[in-house]
């Protein structure tokens, strides 16, 4: 099945409705081994217990940034392919990937707490991540404020991909920024080589966060499209009220 | 190149008559640097090591406010169409409203920036060099903001939208601004890589940022 048959959102509907009822029992499947896999992975000579954090922090990272690859992506297809399902897609994953971004930071934040004594530390990655975070808040905004969904896909799509042009020109900036203002930084995780008993769970939950990933794109994606007909049945209701009366 | 001067000479025009906001940019600079110590304090050793950042944020904040209008009102009155369809490609047109915003807005806060350093006790050897890190690095804000005032065609809704979507991309700039600044008053490091630095990302954004702005305009007006 090519990309270009689910351009038809029908099939996509039809499609998915099958798929996600597997989808969601996999991510089930996957947490019950991935926690745990974790909450039976041994503690941290130094960290002690607090070192399973990392086992929802490390995976919401990665989708965190993944999610605005998968954004990237969509809105070349809106913008160059016209794909009518790349900005639902779109439109679909900016919440999820914003949430996965908050949740990073939030479980970083506790975790940094106990090891560095401090809730927020202005480091680099910290402070990049941030950024993030409020890239995918400028995305949502603009989705908010689009009266029109169509033109509101357009305008997102073209800040994606300025988004994503930045992003790694911000990441490098905020790390000069802060290497030159704070030399010896609290934040020592290069060279620490993971041990294979803590990164075996590591691996299983950023599977189950994968799917659920996955799954919670697609279901938003049902509702997007589903939101969208009810959309149009209202404007053409309203369109039958008015030439009714005229 | 009679299109881009002409259209760039019509802006200037706009701003510096009747209704236009040419200096608009600057008097809130004025005002924001002059409240500044009001909120830190008027220790002066304070407001010498803050004054750089200072500076370099109020600077950045005045650029973004001349921006919600720069395409909206050409919008509303046609001549972003008539724009559009003349001899010039819009990507070119968009540079020159850009170069007359900069010259308008941008290039007034860089000729009273010594000034205001003067206030906040900056290094008088160093107001020079300040000023400068401010003309090398406010084109990129002007270019980098020329794609939120086009979104904010497409979406008709400016201001604080515009700030959300365009501040979080102007980081780098004010980041290598403030280490450019700091280097040239006392920093220990050398003042020629964040100026350098700071020198292109104004040519990149001088590239990006029209492009974009130019896609979205025509997103905008389908």
């Amino acid at each position: 099945m090519a990309v270009i048959d689910l351009a038809n959102p029908t099939r996509f509907l039809k499609l998915t409705s099958r798929l996600l009822p597997w989808l969601a029992g996999a991510t089930v499947l996957a947490f019950a081994y991935g926690l745990n896999a974790a909450l039976h992975a041994p503690d941290d000579y130094q960290q002690g217990a607090t070192v399973k954090i990392m086992f929802l922090h490390v995976p919401s990272a990665w989708l965190g940034m993944l999610s605005w690859a998968l954004m990237s992506v969509a809105a070349l297809g809106t913008l160059v392919w016209r794909h009518p399902l790349a900005d639902v897609a779109a439109k679909a994953v900016a919440p999820i990937g914003a949430a996965f971004t908050l949740m990073c930071l939030i479980t970083g934040s506790l975790w940094g707490r106990p090891m560095w004594g401090t809730y927020w530390v202005w480091d680099a990655r910290l402070t990049s991540v941030l950024v993030l975070f409020l890239l995918y808040l400028g995305v949502l905004a603009l989705y908010w404020t689009a009266e029109d969904p169509g033109r509101g896909s357009r305008a997102a799509a073209i800040l994606t991909l300025v988004g994503a042009i930045n992003i790694p020109i911000i990441k490098f900036s905020v790390d000069w920024w802060n290497t030159l203002h704070q030399p010896a930084s609290v934040f020592r995780m290069g060279g620490s080589t993971i041990d294979p008993s803590i990164l075996h769970p590591l691996f299983a939950m950023a599977i189950a966060f994968t799917l659920l990933f996955v799954t919670l794109h697609l279901a938003a994606m049902r509702n997007e499209i589903l939101r969208r007909r009810v959309r149009a049945m209202r404007l053409m209701q309203a369109q039958g009220y008015a030439e009714a009366r005229s | 190149m009679n299109a881009f001067a002409a259209l760039l000479t019509r802006d200037l025009k706009l701003a510096v008559r009747t209704g236009g906001g040419a200096l608009m940019g600057a008097m809130f600079f004025l005002i924001a640097i002059v409240m500044a110590p009001f909120a830190v304090g008027p220790d002066l050793k304070l407001l010498a090591i803050l004054g750089p950042a200072l500076l370099w944020l109020f600077g950045q904040l005045a650029t973004l406010l001349a921006l919600d209008r720069l395409f909206v009102a050409d919008h509303e009155d046609g001549s972003l169409d008539l724009i559009r369809t003349g001899d010039i490609p819009l990507e070119i047109a968009i540079v020159a409203k850009a170069v007359a915003h900069w010259l308008t807005t941008c290039l007034p806060l860089v000729v009273i920036s010594p000034l205001l350093g003067v206030m906040l006790n900056v290094e008088p050897r160093a107001l020079g060099w300040l000023a400068l890190t401010l003309l090398a690095g406010t084109p990129a804000l002007t270019f980098i903001g020329l794609i939120g005032a086009a979104l904010s065609v497409a979406l008709r809704r400016g201001g604080l939208l515009l700030a959300v979507l365009v501040l979080p991309l102007t980081i780098p700039v004010l980041i290598f601004g403030v280490i450019a600044a700091n280097a040239a008053i006392a920093g220990p490091g050398p003042f020629g890589p964040p100026f350098t630095i700071l020198c292109a990302l104004s040519l990149a954004s001088l590239v990006i940022g029209p492009v974009a702005a130019a896609a979205a305009l025509r997103h905008a007006m389908e």
